[in-house]
């Protein structure tokens, strides 16, 4: 079967380039803004995108993405919100992978196989749950398979041999490095164990290797290029959103991905 | 039967499991391995033991409460955790897991607290084993629980104010979470309750179930027969997850379970097991508070310690087999329970334990003079004394 995350990553391949991945959650700052930040990103040169579906206790994320999730809240998001929005993105003719990020309950209340197959119908390709690890994901990733839509999971840092082959072995379309224990948020530097982390991985799989948590500059985008296949880059964009106006929101969400990019692509 | 769960993946039926980012899964393994290995370890077993004899004040008495038992109509016993040192139940796991932290080599702890009870028993544990303390408690909690913010100080450990959601315990541990996710190497997340993920509900109410084993032999010893029901408050739910345990292949004891009603069923309460839905918080699947689009409620009870909008799965398991009940009582009946037990008995119950206290009247219909009920005080007033005061209007001129 044909996933568009599969097709840019092969691509990506042959171009000897990696993939940067804009996070955003839906329905922020505004319900109105999401395809509009999306598009521009895309077109900016961003190669996917991850949209957040907005979780009141979100204990992986740290205060950026905690605040956007909570105005969203209260700008009424929800995963219907979110289907919308994909099923808008593709008839605005948007070819490029989209990926959901949640916690796992939104997705229990709305029933699980109804989301997986609600999300294959409105154009998703792939879903990240944060809080549902290989050992609770039984169920979900035979129904994942079923509606064609990679299941992605997440590695860490303090991830022992014995789990890093469990998520190998569970895993399709990418695996999500982070690259430091702790919550989403901008970081300065990344130490030489995350090196050392991510040759393990690469040890036990063949799949693409997107490292995120703290990816914010230039510096760590060469760095991951040399590592790994993918950057996720989520407060840093979350934050460059939340200091613009809607004036300049495009320009400046423009700038943000083509400076990433330039340098992704040297 | 049900004595035996959780499974091995830590699941009660369809309730529990370890719902966590992968950062955290490698700390839950290392703390299941390092349970297992020391409850088989001599030397760990007569430590505690010791630590919960000579240094908490193990066995606590059951008292029986011969005037609220005239009162009702019905024998009432009182197993007496308030008189544990801290002043409640807490005080058995946090020194339990507190040895468990020594033998895995970590040097920090972080905790959550709701009414305070298990922070300052962290804070007092970690003060005893030499460890550093790092207690988390929601912003309202933190101004209606004063007095144990004071004395989590004192005893050493760094209390830091929670400003996010509903600033009570949810968002407490929430916190607590984050901390540990970012230094999950050199510190340990000492849980209060029996929630969060595997091996977590498994391991508090290992430790707090000894309340329930001192009270089946001491009531045994007076009575020669087994109660007819246990009762106890229920917000995360260790207290009674702790003497309900030693009794859950018993079918003759029936255990009820009390929540906080809040302002009403129909208001704001924290009424999680009478009408929460199944969902995933905090690491488990149980019941929760939540909105139709899987988004975590706000609780509210007038008791820190019970305001809180999930419970611990097992508790969730038991009520769908009918091996627990569950019923929930309001503020205004808990502070009615708070002055029926101090004035029958003089014992000040903590608010948590007055909601328990306040639905024994309603018990008149069903229980009679033979009737046998063993009541869990999970932990004494003190703490409370602000806000009662304030309720009962005593310094009203």
């Amino acid at each position: 079967m044909n996933n568009k995350i599969d097709k840019l990553f092969d691509k990506l391949k042959v171009d000897k380039s990696i993939a940067l991945i804009p996070f955003v959650p839906i329905n922020w700052p505004s319900k109105e803004d999401t395809v509009s930040i999306v598009e521009t990103a895309l077109n900016a040169g961003a190669h996917a995108i991850e949209l957040g579906i907005p979780f009141s206790d979100p204990l992986a994320d740290g205060t950026t993405n905690q605040n956007a999730y909570q105005e969203a809240l209260k700008n009424g998001a929800n995963i219907n919100s979110l289907f919308q929005i994909v099923k808008k993105l593709r008839n605005n003719k948007i070819e490029k992978p989209i990926i959901a990020f949640s916690y796992y309950n939104p997705i229990y209340k709305f029933g699980t196989e109804l989301f997986l197959k609600q999300a294959q119908e409105s154009g998703l390709d792939g879903v990240i749950v944060v809080d549902l690890p290989p050992e609770e994901s039984q169920k979900f990733s035979i129904l994942a398979k079923k509606y064609n839509l990679h299941q992605i999971y997440l590695l860490a840092p303090t991830s022992d041999m014995n789990r890093i082959k469990l998520v190998a072995k569970q895993a399709t379309g990418f695996i999500y490095c982070v690259s430091v224990s702790g919550t989403t948020g901008v970081r300065e530097d990344f130490s030489d164990e995350l090196i050392n982390f991510i040759s393990q991985v690469k040890k036990q799989t063949d799949l693409p290797i997107a490292i995120g948590f703290g990816v914010s500059k230039k510096k760590h985008i060469d760095f991951i290029a040399n590592i790994a296949d993918g950057a996720i880059v989520g407060s840093a964009f979350v934050e460059n959103i939340r200091n613009s106006s809607s004036a300049d929101r495009s320009f400046k969400i423009s700038e943000f991905v083509k400076n990433l990019v330039e340098v992704n692509e040297n | 039967m049900t004595k035996k769960f959780p499974d091995y993946q830590g699941h009660f039926g369809e309730f529990g499991g370890k719902f966590v980012p992968e950062t955290l899964m490698p700390a839950l393994d290392e703390l299941e391995n390092e349970f297992r290995v020391a409850s088989k370890d001599t030397k760990f077993i007569n430590r505690l033991n010791n630590l919960l004899n000579t240094y908490v004040g193990r066995p606590t008495p059951l008292t029986f409460a011969e005037n609220l038992s005239e009162k009702l109509g019905y024998k009432i016993y009182l197993k007496r955790e308030d008189l544990c040192h801290t002043g409640a139940h807490k005080i058995n796991a946090a020194l339990a897991q507190a040895l468990l932290v020594k033998r895995m080599g970590k040097k920090r702890v972080v905790a959550e607290t709701g009414a305070g009870q298990h922070g300052v028993a962290t804070a007092t544990a970690c003060a005893l084993m030499g460890l550093q303390a790092v207690i988390y408690m929601g912003a309202k909690d933190f101004e209606r629980q004063k007095i144990n913010v004071a004395r989590m100080r004192l005893l050493g450990a760094e209390v830091i104010k929670v400003n996010s959601g509903s600033m009570t315990l949810k968002d407490a541990i929430n916190e607590a979470i984050r901390d540990w996710v970012t230094n999950v190497k050199n510190t340990h997340y000492l849980i209060g309750s029996v929630v969060g993920p595997h091996p977590y509900p498994e391991i508090i109410r290992n430790y707090q179930s000894i309340i329930g084993k001192e009270a089946k032999k001491q009531i045994m010893d007076v009575e020669n027969r087994l109660p007819d029901v246990i009762i106890a408050c229920v917000g995360g739910g260790s207290n009674a997850m702790g003497i309900f345990y030693p009794f859950l292949d018993d079918k003759q004891t029936q255990l009820i379970g009390i929540e906080a009603a809040g302002e009403g069923i129909d208001k704001q309460h924290a009424a999680t097991l009478s009408v929460g839905t199944k969902g995933i918080l905090h690491g488990a699947k149980s019941l929760v508070l939540q909105d139709n689009n899987g988004q975590i409620e706000e609780a509210h009870s007038i008791s820190a310690g019970l305001d809180y909008p999930g419970v611990g799965p097992e508790h969730a398991w038991l009520q769908s087999l009918n091996q627990a009940e569950y019923f929930s009582v309001t503020n205004e009946i808990a502070l009615e329970g708070v002055e029926l037990l101090s004035k029958t008995e003089g014992i000040i119950p903590a608010l948590e334990t007055a909601h328990a206290v306040g639905y024994l009247p309603q018990l008149t219909k069903t229980l009679n003079s033979d009737s046998i009920l063993i009541l869990n005080v999970s932990g004494r007033g003190d703490k409370d004394m602000d806000i009662i005061s304030e309720k009962l209007n005593f310094f009203h001129e």
